[in-house]
């Protein structure tokens, strides 16, 4: 209780804040524990900038997902969206006409037809989003399937050199087992990654949509209520969703350099755990967009650990189970003390249907 | 009469579904209703979707009752079918002769391993206060890991004679045993649900926790006895789907089967955010997701379509059934009588109205 007393004084932190700082303090702490446990691997930076070289896909879902749940909604599709624009990306690339330009527009296209779609049955429709955005992962996962089956590999020269191209930090490295030195290297999607993450965090921030998103998804009716027109910044939210599931999308053929069914399949999961790992709250309203890139390394971290540690493949699954059981629990501890003076039981506005459909609902017409 | 629609009127969209399904399927082809029978048992399309259906109607039932305490979902029911199953399969494989005694004891087991996960979740939910879905997350990333486990390397056969007539038939009833079993199950929640308040606690619990607390329910015990429900209810599922399938294939078995049965529980006219519910509802929606899936290979669209078209079927369904189209409708709906009501009473009044009409029906 002293701590509370002591934090309850004008400079209390926010929500956001304080799961955000728990996410970062846990990440820290547990990138120390690696490289004290297995120092070979986890010192080297090529280590570190591997977590965003072959996880920027999952980092821009996530980033898009956490607007999404910040907003007091939930996106499940953009896993499958994410597949699809990579085979509707590779089938367009191993065609006669395909181009750079024309995968990215097609990616994006993709990426904003869904958002759009699901945005407007949710927001103006007032459907429930696990609905909407499900039915969109079978959508997707259909089209996927009826674009083509087989796994292409993309060969188009073009594409091959930006499958390629590396960023070389010259300056750091590490000698490898022969003593040659290898300078580290940064494939693009990490830069995507960093700017897009700027980008949304500012906007989220500062701006007045990003303001919006926190009061909407933190009391919808006191929000309209405020004058901020909730439907449409609901609407926004799965829009810029779909757009970053377009553009991981991209990065993901970007980085892989091939079209396939399994591509991305069961991202969704993985997206919300990281959104969630990183203190953006289901309920909405809280969260911070920059806990979405810690919430992904810290998964990604766990299952790096796993490997270096030897567990059996089979039962990774299982102790990264057991690591979000201890991040869930002391999520809800530390903030069960924070609030241990008031109880409140909010019910998250995307599970909600409007009264009128609670009248429609339950026989009372 | 309209008492008789106002208690049913929750149920107007699950069947209504499935009127379209059934209509469609006759148009494909008159021989739907046709029941066979192969070696004393029934078989056709009917038969097979209830056999079908069986474990997604158990876990729909479950999955209701979670909803409406705690305005949230599971998303781990197959992972822990999975486990109960996994358990169930390693005490028969053990015993060195199956008995019904040995079967009984299993699913007694594999029950007990239910509540314990049910319990595993209840706790994150009532106590620590987590949201169902992220409580559930945890059992989804990691159950299917614990089941191999359980189960060793290899996916086991089960490859006695009474496990067989579980999953298929028992020779001399005319009826697929899955489908008795799940219909003794119905019986058996209908029972409780007869003879106890829990109804009556969950939905309050649902609407206002606060408000049931204060009215001497305690929200965390009823939160906590309907996930140690729902864990029974995987138990049960797993049971069935194991002995359906004769083999338990600890990556494959009842995948991905919450998205289903969160579906079945929406189609039936229950609202994802708790309160009041409609078991029934849940049932039918559980039937008609079933229907749906076997009408869309009966249409033989090509397999990598089928998805395709099960989304558009949800979306067309939800956005019929959305609060702002019904509102729409049924203002239109009024607008219509209240033209009408005006009209038939125009009729008999003055004259000058009945020209306006003449005009607008000649329009």
């Amino acid at each position: 209780m002293t701590t509370v007393n002591v934090i309850k004084p004008k400079a209390r932190l926010s929500n956001s804040n304080i799961l955000f700082l728990i996410a970062a303090v846990i990440f820290v702490l547990m990138y120390i524990f690696a490289i004290i446990t297995f120092p070979a691997s986890f010192m080297q930076f090529q280590t570190f900038f591997d977590l965003f070289n072959l996880n920027a896909p999952l980092i821009i879902m996530t980033l898009g997902l956490s607007i999404v749940m910040i907003g007091g909604g939930i996106d499940i599709s953009v896993g499958s969206v994410c597949g699809l624009v990579t085979m509707a990306c590779a089938v367009y690339l191993e065609h006669k006409m395909g181009s750079i330009g024309g995968a990215i527009l097609i990616a994006l296209g993709i990426g904003i037809v869904f958002g759009i779609l699901q945005g407007y049955l949710i927001a103006y429709l007032e459907i429930q989003p696990f609905i909407i955005t499900l039915s969109g992962l079978f959508l997707a996962q259909g089209l996927l399937t009826t674009l083509h089956k087989d796994p292409i590999n993309v060969t188009m020269p073009a594409f091959v050199n930006l499958r390629d191209f590396d960023i070389v930090i010259a300056w750091l490295g590490a000698k490898n087992r022969l003593g040659v030195f290898i300078p580290c290297e940064i494939k693009p999607g990490t830069i995507i990654v960093v700017i897009l993450l700027v980008i949304l965090a500012s906007l989220m921030k500062w701006s007045r949509f990003g303001r919006n998103v926190y009061a909407v998804g933190g009391n919808s009716n006191s929000a309209m209520m405020l004058g901020i027109n909730v439907k449409r910044t609901v609407f926004i939210t799965y829009v810029m969703s779909g757009l970053t599931a377009g553009i991981a999308g991209f990065v993901y053929i970007m980085t892989t350099g091939a079209g396939n069914v399994g591509n991305a399949s069961g991202a969704e999961m993985k997206a919300i755990a990281s959104a969630i790992i990183g203190g953006t709250l289901l309920n909405g309203g809280v969260g911070n967009l920059l806990g979405a890139p810690i919430g992904t390394l810290t998964l990604l971290v766990i299952n790096e650990l796993i490997r270096a540690a030897g567990v059996q493949s089979n039962f990774q699954a299982m102790v990264s189970g057991l690591m979000l059981y201890f991040f869930i629990v002391l999520q809800s501890l530390i903030m069960s003390l924070r609030d241990r003076t008031r109880i409140r039981f909010t019910l998250p506005p995307w599970l909600r249907l409007s009264e009128k459909a609670k009248s429609g609902n339950h026989r009372e017409t | 009469m309209s008492k008789l629609i106002k208690n049913f009127s929750h149920l107007f969209l699950p069947i209504s579904v499935m009127t379209l399904l059934i209509i469609i399927n006759l148009i494909k082809g008159a021989d739907y209703f046709r029941i066979t029978m192969v070696n004393g048992a029934f078989y056709g399309n009917i038969p097979n979707i209830f056999f079908g259906a069986s474990e997604l109607v158990i876990l729909s039932i479950g999955m209701t009752l979670v909803t409406a305490a705690s305005r949230g979902q599971d998303i781990s029911i197959g992972e822990s079918a999975t486990i109960t199953s996994a358990i169930f399969v390693l005490f028969v494989l053990q015993a060195n002769e199956v008995t019904v005694l040995t079967i009984v004891a299993a699913f007694l087991l594999s029950c007990v391993a239910g509540l314990a996960l049910g319990a595993f979740n209840g706790t994150l939910v009532s106590v620590f206060k987590v949201q169902p879905m992220v409580a559930s997350l945890i059992l989804f990333t990691g159950g299917r890991s614990i089941a191999f486990m359980i189960d060793g390397k290899l996916s086991p056969i089960l490859a006695n004679d009474i496990s067989n007539k579980i999953g298929t038939v028992i020779p001399g009833v005319p009826i697929q045993t899955p489908i008795i079993l799940t219909v003794v199950f119905i019986v058996f929640v209908a029972v409780l649900f007869r003879t106890t308040n829990l109804r009556l606690y969950v939905e309050t619990v649902g609407i206002n926790p606060n408000a049931a607390r204060l009215n001497g329910i305690n929200p965390k015990k009823i939160i906590f006895l309907t996930f140690l429900i729902m864990g029974v209810c995987t138990a049960v599922a797993g049971f069935i789907a194991v002995n359906k399938a004769g083999r338990h294939d600890s990556v494959n078995l009842l995948k991905l089967i919450m998205m289903d049965a969160i579906l079945a529980v929406a189609i039936g006219g229950n609202s994802l955010s708790g309160g009041k519910f409609s078991i029934t509802g849940s049932i039918i929606g559980a039937y008609t997701i079933e229907m749906l899936n076997r009408t869309l290979l009966r249409l033989e669209i090509d397999p990598a379509m089928i998805k395709v078209f099960k989304a558009i079927f949800i979306i067309i369904l939800m956005v019929v059934a959305s609060p702002v189209v019904r509102l729409f409708l049924r203002k239109s709906l009024d607008r219509v009588r209240a033209w009408r009501s005006t009209a038939s009473q125009s009729v008999g009044n003055s004259k000058t109205p009945n020209t306006n009409i003449t005009d607008m029906k000649e329009e």
